[in-house]
């Protein structure tokens, strides 16, 4: 089961006077099963902590665990296999590819898996059911409106079926009704049981979701729902769990 | 989905650029291959021209003295202990390794005869053979048999004999049966006639003077064929014609060095243009990148998207350019080959070459691209967007 622990990551840009320090002393965990809103201003380090937890931006200084395994200690080449066995990216640009059909795009995470081509089209065809896409599953990503885009997005991350989702403003480019009808599918998600950490600055959205962290100045500063420390046996704090006490840990 | 897929659909959206690199890579190919076709039928056509230019390689007697001869004028000299050269050890001849490789072998017997009141050498030679190796021969007349005989040119006229005149040399009389046209070398001087004949008059049955040998063709290791034969004819002295030999090797070594020189600049310009348009590629292809990396790409996957790519575009190159630069080679031969008689031998590499060398420029050129597209940072490539 994918627990995700993370302990005082920090994120800093650039050297000297010109340093950025995106991510600041941030420590949180995360159940299996939740569904997580991380909110936050523009340029508060919203989705580089996204990063960070997506095995893609190794952060300045902290560590992370995702199911007991210190992410940032793996090699390159087994990070990119985590980031294809355990998680499910959603992009607020889509980010499909072009010449690729519908059901190409689906299929591209498991491209590298040992699947065969009818496994893949299969599991590809079932994501795209599963978003209401089927019927579009030939069509090129030129055809299809932004919320659909965002819906082959979707079925994209989840057709492998990753125990954690990852969406970064996945309805930052989408209407209000259509936004409505991702975060409905992304609820849907969570209620089979898939982890789900959700970026946005949408309050609407992030009330769907039962945990909303808050970024601040690269600091988390508002924790809705504190959670039992696996490593202390002691509740972390609701604003900013710096106080954990990682000593004890492996 | 395989990355197969995923490289072949790309080249497919970047019709432009896959061409471009085709095109860079197919000129590489096509110069090399033209130059190796091109090369290969000018060697086997100076070879064949250089037969007609006559023997190469001489055995004669073994002898204890110096020439004291040069250009034709004698100064007189002494010959002793001349051990003829048996004609039955000439059957050695095809024992050695590159017997193969004799286009020809003559047999010559010489001696002093009277005829029509002169002294003249009567040579016995292998009419057969002779002409191989002495093609510029233009004789007037017909070969003769046994009775009869073959005058050179100033021979002919000094002796005031025409063809059908009768001679006798020795107890036998014999008839003109040809006159050689001039030939400017020493065989203007001499009167020939079959081997068997000579050997009689000059009584040295089963007795040569000296062999003349043609062996110039395509691959010919003349020197290691002189050794062969100074092996199986030991009593003898085996001589390399050294100024034709070296000389043939020399135009065309000179010949390959320069146009293998001129391929590998095209090549390098070739694998400069392979390069920078995969670069060009794999920037535009950043965000692409970005989101194979981010969905679980390992960075040996990206580096073999971009060699399936190149591996794909180079094969086809080298089909193309190798079918182009035959083609090129057989059309500019024809201005340089004036008979299509040696026409380009079929090199069974050269195809399979050019597919390999393509594939390696290809590759080798595809590297340093495929290397920074595997290096890109995820997040990095999907935020410059």
């Amino acid at each position: 089961m994918s627990f995700i622990k993370a302990y005082k990551l920090q994120k800093i840009y650039g050297f000297g006077d010109a340093a950025v320090n995106a991510v600041h002393d941030i420590s949180f965990e995360i159940e299996s099963g939740e569904f997580v809103a991380v909110m936050g201003e523009s340029g508060a380090g919203k989705s580089t902590l996204l990063d960070i937890i997506g095995a893609m931006s190794a952060p300045s200084s902290g560590q992370l665990w995702v199911d007991d395994i210190d992410i940032y200690t793996m090699p390159s080449e087994k990070k990119a296999d985590f980031r294809r066995e355990f998680l499910g990216f959603v992009f607020q640009s889509f980010y499909l590819v072009s010449y690729l059909t519908v059901l190409e795009n689906v299929m591209l995470p498991l491209t590298t898996t040992g699947f065969g081509k009818k496994t893949k089209r299969d599991m590809a065809q079932e994501a795209l059911a599963w978003v209401g896409l089927d019927q579009k599953a030939h069509r090129m990503p030129n055809q299809i409106s932004g919320g659909e885009k965002e819906r082959v997005a979707i079925a994209r991350a989840i057709v492998n079926d990753p125990p954690i989702l990852l969406a970064d403003e996945p309805t930052g480019n989408l209407d209000t009704k259509t936004s409505r009808e991702i975060v409905e599918l992304l609820c849907r998600l969570n209620e089979r049981g898939m982890t789900i950490i959700m970026v946005t600055h949408n309050p609407d959205c992030a009330n769907s979701a039962k945990r909303r962290l808050t970024i601040s100045d690269g600091m988390l500063v508002y924790d809705t729902q504190p959670v039992l420390s696996h490593f202390t046996g002691m509740v972390s704090p609701a604003l900013g769990t710096n106080a954990l006490n990682f000593s004890l840990m492996r | 989905m395989t990355l197969k897929e995923i490289a072949f659909k790309n080249i497919l959206r970047r019709k432009a650029k896959a061409f471009f690199v085709l095109i860079g890579l197919s000129i590489g190919v096509a110069t090399v291959v033209a130059v190796i076709s091109f090369s290969d039928a000018m060697t086997g056509d100076i070879n064949h021209k250089l037969e007609k230019y006559g023997a190469n390689i001489l055995i004669v007697p073994k002898t204890e003295s110096l020439s004291l001869s040069y250009g034709g004028v004698s100064l007189g000299g002494v010959s002793f202990e001349v051990e003829e050269i048996k004609e039955e050890e000439l059957l050695r001849l095809n024992d050695i390794k590159n017997a193969k490789n004799i286009a020809a072998a003559g047999p010559l017997v010489m001696g002093v005869s009277e005829v029509s009141g002169h002294k003249v050498l009567l040579s016995g030679i292998d009419f057969k053979a002779a002409g191989i190796l002495k093609p510029w021969w233009n004789i007037d007349g017909k070969i003769p048999d046994e009775n009869g005989i073959l005058l050179g040119a100033d021979a002919a006229r000094l002796m005031k004999l025409s063809i059908g005149d009768v001679v006798s040399i020795g107890a036998r009389n014999f008839s003109v049966t040809g006159i050689l046209k001039q030939t400017g070398s020493q065989d203007d001087h001499l009167i020939f006639t079959t081997l068997t004949v000579a050997q009689e008059i000059h009584n040295k049955p089963g007795l040569v003077s000296m062999v003349e040998i043609a062996a110039l063709c395509q691959g010919c290791p003349i020197p290691e064929m002189v050794r062969q034969i100074s092996e199986v004819i030991p009593n003898a002295r085996v001589m390399a014609i050294q100024q034709v030999v070296k000389g043939r090797m020399e135009a065309l070594s000179q010949f390959k060095t320069f146009s293998m020189g001129i391929s590998a600049v095209v090549v390098l310009v070739g694998s400069l243009v392979v390069l920078v348009t995969m670069m060009g590629n794999v920037r535009e292809r950043t965000e692409e990148i970005g989101i194979f990396r981010a969905i679980g790409f390992r960075k040996s996957h990206i580096m073999n998207i971009v060699f399936i790519e190149a591996g794909i575009i180079s094969v086809s190159a080298g089909i193309i350019g190798y079918l182009f630069g035959e083609g090129c080679a057989r059309a500019a031969l024809g201005f340089f080959i004036e008979t299509s008689e040696h026409m380009m031998p079929l090199n069974m590499y050269l195809p399979a070459g050019s597919v390999l060398m393509a594939l390696m420029v290809g590759l080798i050129a595809s590297f340093y691209p495929a290397f920074a597209a595997s290096r890109m940072d995820p997040t990095r490539a999907l935020k410059t967007l």
